[in-house]
C-alpha cells in the first residue's frame, strides 16, 4: 500500500535530526497559525502564491534562497564543528551515516536550493525592468518554475524527517549510489528533488531566452542592453543547454535504481565514469550559470558607485560570452585523474586556464571602472570590492587545479575545497549579499540600514577567510575533504582556527539578520521616495520603488547606452521631465493557480516515487494532466488596466521625479 | 499584382497575409520587420514568442537525446557476453515504423494547411489521422519491446541493452506523450475553434511532432541501420 513506507522510516532514536524537524514543524505550524489569525492567506493567495509578476516570483525565490541558504549553513556549521570535535581519540557528536548526509545535504542544497533560486530570483526582478517590458515571454511558466523550486526543495527538507537523505556526496557518482550500495531512499530523495527542480530551471531557461532575445523596448538594441541583462541571457542560454543534461542523466541513474538497468553499475557493461562525465557536462557549466549573472550584479554596481559607465562594455559582453562558450569544453578537468591520458588531460587543462583570461578581461574592466571615478563606499560597493580580492585568489588556486599534475596532488583534498568556496562564496554570495542591498528599495520601497550591512559584509569578509584559508593549509599537509574522522592530531590548530571563522560567520548571519529587522523597524526613515536612491543608470531606476506592477506606464524608448542614464541628465540640464505622454490601457497577464497546482502534484508525485508508491504516483501524474487540461481550457488569459489608473500611479511617479530635479537644482546651487 | 490563380501565387498570398513577419523569407539587408521583436523595433508579438520559446524548448529536449545517443555509442559493445545490437534489429518492422512516423509528419503539415486555411474539419481529419499513423508506431514499437523480452533480452541483461531500450523508449515515450497532447488538441479545436492561442498551440504541436521525426531519423541510423550492418 506505502511501497517501501514505514513507520520506522521517522528517525525516532536520533536526536539530532528528530528534534530538528520537530522545531522546523513547530516553526512552520507557528507561521501558518499567524498567518491565519491574521487572515492573510487571501492577501497571499491574490498577491503572491498566484501572482504571475516577474517581481513577485524573484521576491518568492530569493526569499526561498535565503532561507535554504541558512538551511545550508547549519550543515557547515556541523561539519566543522565535527571535524574540529572528531581528532585522535574522541569521536565528535555526528556519526559516519548521519556526517555522510550532512556534506550531502549541504552541498545540494546551497547549489540547486540556495544560490540557484537566488541567482534566477534575480534574473526575474531584474530582466523585465532593465529592458524595459512589462513581464516576461511567459508569466505563467514563469509561476511554474518557481513552485517546482520550491517542491524539490521542500522534498529536500522532507528527507530530514522522513527517511534518509543521500550519503553520496552532492554528486551521487555510481557505483556508491547504485541501489546495491545505497539501498536507502537518501538517493532517490536527491534524485527526484533535484530532478523536479531542474525541470523548472530548464523552463526559466527557455523563459530568459526568449524574453531576452524577443522582448525588448523600443530602442533596446542588443549593444545597449545593460550588463546584468547579457549575463542572465549567457546564463539562460548555458540552462537550456546543460540542464537537459542533468535531467537525462538522473534520469539513467534512476532507471538503473528502480529497475536494475545497467548505465552506470560496475558489473555487466555499465559504466560509472559515463556517469561521472555527464554530470560534469552539466556541473560544470553549472557553476557559470552561478557566477555569470554575479558578475553582472558587480557590473551594475561598480558603475553606479563609481559614477562611470562601465568600462569596456563591449569587451565585458565579449568576456561574458566567451566565458559561456568556453565553459562546456572544461569538464574533464574535475576528474583529470580518471586516466584519459596526458593528450586529453592537457587539452582540458588548458581550456580550463583559457576561462581564466576571461575572467581577466572583466576583473580589469571593473577597476578601471574605479579608476577616476567618485568611488562611493556603500554596502554593495564594499561586498564588490571584497568580492575582487576574494575572487582573484580562489582564480589563481583555480588555475592551479587546472594545471593535471598539480591537480594529481590536490585532487580531492581540503585544497579543492577552499579553492571552490573561495569562488562561489567570494563570487556568488558576495554579489547576492550586493545584489540584495543594492536593489531591496526597488523591490519593498526602503533602504537596508547601512551601518548593519557593513557590520555584515565585515564579520563575512574576515570570517570567510579564517575560515578557508586554513583549509588551503590543510588540503596540502595532506587532508581529503568528507573526513568524519581526523587521525593526525598535528592538523588540530588549522582546524581549530577554522571553527573561529566559522563563529565569525555566525555573527556576520546575525547582523544581516538584524539589518533587515532594524531597516523594517526604520523603514519610513529609509524610505526611497525619489525610485532612484543610488543614482543610478539602468532602466529599473526609472521606475517608482517599488515597482509598479506594470512597470512602465507607458513603455520607453530607448535611445543610447545606459538608457536611464541619458534621459536623467537630459531631464536636470533642462530641468523638466518630458512632456507628460498620452496614456492608454494596460494588457497585464491574469493571476494563475497553475503554478503552485504543478508543485502539489509534483512533491506527491515525487514523494510517492521516492518510496516506490506506485499508485499515488499514477494518481499525482493523471491528476497534474487533468488539471493541465483544465487550465488550457481558459479563455481569458489577460486583463486591462484602465488608462485613469495607469495615468494614477504614473502621475505620482512624475511629481516624485520633479521634487528630485529641483533637490539636485537646490544642491547644485548650494555648492 | 500577384496572378492569385495560380496555386504558387495564392500560396505567396496567403503567407504575406499569414505571416506579416515574413520569417525566413525577407531579403538581405531589409532592416528589421515590426512586431518580429528584431533589432530596435521592441517586443515581438505574441505568436512569434510562442513559437520562438517552443524552438528554445526543442533545442533542450534533443540535448537530452543527445546525452542517450552518447549514452549508446558509449555502451554499444559493452554486452556483457549477452546478445549484440544485430541480433536485435528486424529490418522489416523498423521499415514499417519508419514509414509510420514518416507519413504522419507529412498528414501532420497537411493538418497544418488546413489550419491556415481555418477549415477545421480538414484539420481534425489530418490530426487524426496523424495521431492514428503515431499510435501504429508506438503499437509497434511496444510489440518489438514484448518480443524482444520474450527473448530474454531487457535492459537488466546488459549496459549495452539499458542503452538501446533507454535510447528508443525515450523516444517512443516522447511520441505516447504527443499523442496525448495530440488528443487534446482535438478537444480543444472541436469546442473552441481557431482562437489565437489554439493555433498557436497547434504551431508547437506541429514542431514537436516534426522534431520527433527528426530524432526518429537518427535512431533509425544510428541505432537500427548501422546496428544491422555491424
Amino acid at each position: 500500500m506505502f511501497g517501501k513506507l514505514t513507520w520506522s522510516a521517522i528517525p525516532w532514536e536520533q536526536p539530532i535530526p528528530l528534534i530538528t524537524s520537530l522545531v522546523v514543524v513547530l516553526i512552520l505550524l507557528g507561521v501558518l497559525a499567524l498567518v491565519t489569525v491574521k487572515r492573510w492567506w487571501p492577501y497571499l493567495w491574490r498577491e503572491w502564491i498566484t501572482s504571475v509578476d516577474h517581481k513577485r516570483i524573484g521576491v518568492m525565490y530569493c526569499l526561498l534562497g535565503v532561507v535554504m541558504l541558512i538551511r545550508g549553513f547549519a550543515d557547515a556549521i556541523m561539519m566543522r564543528s565535527q571535524q574540529a570535535l572528531a581528532i585522535g581519540t574522541s569521536q565528535g557528536y555526528l556519526p559516519p551515516e548521519h556526517y555522510d548526509q550532512v556534506f550531502s545535504a549541504h552541498g545540494t542544497i546551497m547549489i540547486f536550493f540556495g544560490a540557484m533560486p537566488l541567482v534566477i530570483g534575480f534574473m526575474n526582478f531584474l530582466t523585465p525592468l532593465q529592458l524595459g517590458v512589462r513581464d516576461v515571454a511567459f508569466p505563467t511558466l514563469n509561476s511554474v518554475s518557481f513552485w517546482l523550486t520550491a517542491s524539490g526543495a521542500l522534498l529536500v527538507n522532507i528527507s530530514l524527517f522522513v527517511g534518509e537523505f543521500a550519503r553520496t556526496g552532492w554528486l551521487p557518482y555510481p557505483p556508491l549510489s547504485e541501489s546495491t550500495y545505497s539501498p536507502g531512499v537518501g538517493v532517490d530523495y536527491y534524485l527526484w528533488a533535484v530532478q523536479i527542480s531542474g525541470i523548472g530551471t530548464l523552463m526559466t531557461g527557455i523563459n530568459f531566452v526568449t524574453t531576452i532575445l524577443k522582448m525588448r523596448c523600443p530602442g533596446m538594441s542588443y549593444m545597449r542592453m545593460p550588463m546584468f541583462t547579457w549575463t542572465a541571457f549567457a546564463a539562460s542560454l548555458l540552462i537550456v543547454a546543460v540542464f537537459p543534461i542533468l535531467t537525462a542523466t538522473l534520469a539513467m541513474l534512476s532507471l538503473d535504481r528502480f529497475f536494475g538497468w545497467h548505465f552506470f553499475t560496475n558489473d555487466l557493461g555499465g559504466n560509472p565514469m559515463m556517469f561521472v562525465n555527464l554530470i560534469w557536462a552539466w556541473g560544470h557549466p553549472e557553476v557559470y550559470i552561478l557566477v555569470l549573472p554575479a558578475f553582472g550584479i558587480f557590473s551594475e554596481v561598480f558603475s553606479t558607485f563609481s559614477g562611470k559607465p562601465l568600462f569596456g562594455y563591449r569587451s565585458m559582453v565579449m568576456a561574458t560570452l566567451f566565458i559561456c562558450v568556453v565553459s562546456m569544453m572544461v569538464w574533464l578537468h574535475h576528474f583529470f585523474t580518471m586516466g584519459a591520458g596526458p593528450a586529453v588531460n592537457a587539452f582540458f587543462g588548458i581550456a580550463s586556464s583559457v576561462i581564466a583570461v576571461g575572467t581577466g578581461v572583466k576583473i580589469y574592466n571593473w577597476i578601471f571602472t574605479m579608476y577616476g571615478g567618485r568611488v562611493r563606499f556603500s554596502v554593495p560597493m564594499l561586498w564588490s570590492l571584497g568580492f575582487i580580492f576574494t575572487f582573484v585568489i580562489g582564480g589563481m588556486t583555480g588555475v592551479m587545479l587546472a594545471v593535471p599534475p598539480a591537480d594529481f596532488l590536490v585532487h580531492n583534498s581540503m585544497f579543492l575545497v577552499a579553492h571552490f568556496h573561495n569562488v562561489i562564496v567570494g563570487g556568488v554570495v558576495f554579489a547576492l549579499m550586493a545584489g540584495i542591498d543594492f536593489w531591496f528599495p526597488k523591490a519593498f520601497g526602503f533602504r537596508l540600514h547601512e551601518g548593519w550591512g557593513k557590520t555584515a559584509f565585515w564579520f563575512a569578509f574576515v570570517g570567510f577567510w579564517v575560515t578557508f584559508a586554513p583549509l588551503y593549509v590543510l588540503g596540502l599537509l595532506g587532508m581529503t575533504r568528507r573526513l568524519q574522522h581526523i587521525n593526525f592530531p598535528q592538523w588540530t590548530p588549522w582546524l581549530y582556527m577554522s571553527v573561529v571563522g566559522v563563529g565569525i560567520l555566525i555573527l556576520g548571519v546575525i547582523s544581516q539578520v538584524v539589518q533587515l529587522v532594524v531597516s523594517i523597524r526604520d523603514r519610513e526613515k529609509l524610505r526611497d521616495v525619489t525610485g532612484d536612491p543610488w543614482d543610478g543608470r539602468s532602466l529599473e531606476w526609472a521606475t517608482p520603488s517599488p515597482a509598479p506592477f506594470f512597470n512602465f506606464a507607458v513603455m520607453p524608448n530607448v535611445e543610447g547606452e545606459e538608457a536611464y542614464w541619458g534621459i536623467k541628465l537630459r531631464a536636470i540640464e533642462t530641468q523638466r521631465l518630458g512632456p507628460e505622454p498620452q496614456y492608454e490601457p494596460i494588457e497585464m497577464p491574469v493571476n494563475s493557480v497553475v503554478g503552485f497546482y504543478t508543485a502539489v502534484f509534483a512533491t506527491v508525485t515525487g514523494f510517492s516515487l521516492i518510496w516506490q508508491i506506485w499508485w499515488l504516483a499514477a494518481v499525482g501524474l493523471v491528476g497534474a494532466f487533468i488539471g493541465f487540461v483544465v487550465f488550457a481550457w481558459r479563455d481569458v488569459h489577460e486583463y486591462h488596466v484602465p488608462a485613469d489608473e495607469v495615468a494614477r500611479v504614473d502621475r505620482a511617479r512624475r511629481a516624485a521625479r520633479l521634487a528630485l530635479l529641483e533637490r539636485i537644482a537646490e544642491r547644485e546651487a548650494s555648492t | 499584382m500577384i496572378d492569385t490563380s495560380l496555386p504558387a501565387a495564392r500560396e505567396v498570398a496567403r503567407r504575406a497575409h499569414e505571416d506579416p513577419y515574413r520569417l525566413g523569407h525577407r531579403d538581405h539587408g531589409a532592416g528589421p520587420v515590426e512586431g518580429a521583436g528584431h533589432g530596435e523595433t521592441g517586443p515581438a508579438r505574441k505568436r512569434i514568442i510562442v513559437g520562438y520559446g517552443f524552438w528554445i524548448f526543442l533545442l533542450s529536449d534533443i540535448v537530452m537525446f543527445a546525452c542517450f545517443f552518447a549514452a549508446f555509442a558509449v555502451e554499444r559493445n559493452a554486452t556483457a557476453g549477452g546478445p549484440v545490437m544485430s541480433e536485435l534489429v528486424e529490418m522489416p518492422r523498423v521499415g514499417w515504423e519508419t514509414a509510420a512516423l514518416l507519413l504522419s509528419s507529412y498528414t501532420c503539415g497537411l493538418s497544418f494547411a488546413a489550419t491556415n486555411a481555418r477549415s477545421k474539419l480538414w484539420t481534425q481529419v489530418f490530426l487524426i489521422i496523424t495521431g492514428l499513423l503515431g499510435l501504429a508506431f508506438v503499437l509497434m514499437e511496444l510489440s518489438e519491446f514484448i518480443g524482444l523480452a520474450s527473448r530474454g533480452i531487457t535492459p537488466q541483461r546488459s549496459g549495452f541493452l539499458s542503452a538501446f531500450f533507454g535510447l528508443v523508449g525515450l523516444h517512443g515515450l516522447h511520441v505516447t506523450l504527443a499523442g496525448v497532447w495530440l488528443a487534446t488538441m482535438l478537444a480543444q479545436v472541436q469546442v473552441k475553434g481557431f482562437r489565437p492561442e489554439i493555433v498557436h498551440r497547434l504551431i508547437c504541436f506541429n514542431l514537436f511532432w516534426h522534431a520527433l521525426d527528426i530524432v526518429w531519423i537518427g535512431i533509425f541510423t544510428i541505432v537500427y541501420l548501422i546496428g544491422a550492418i555491424t
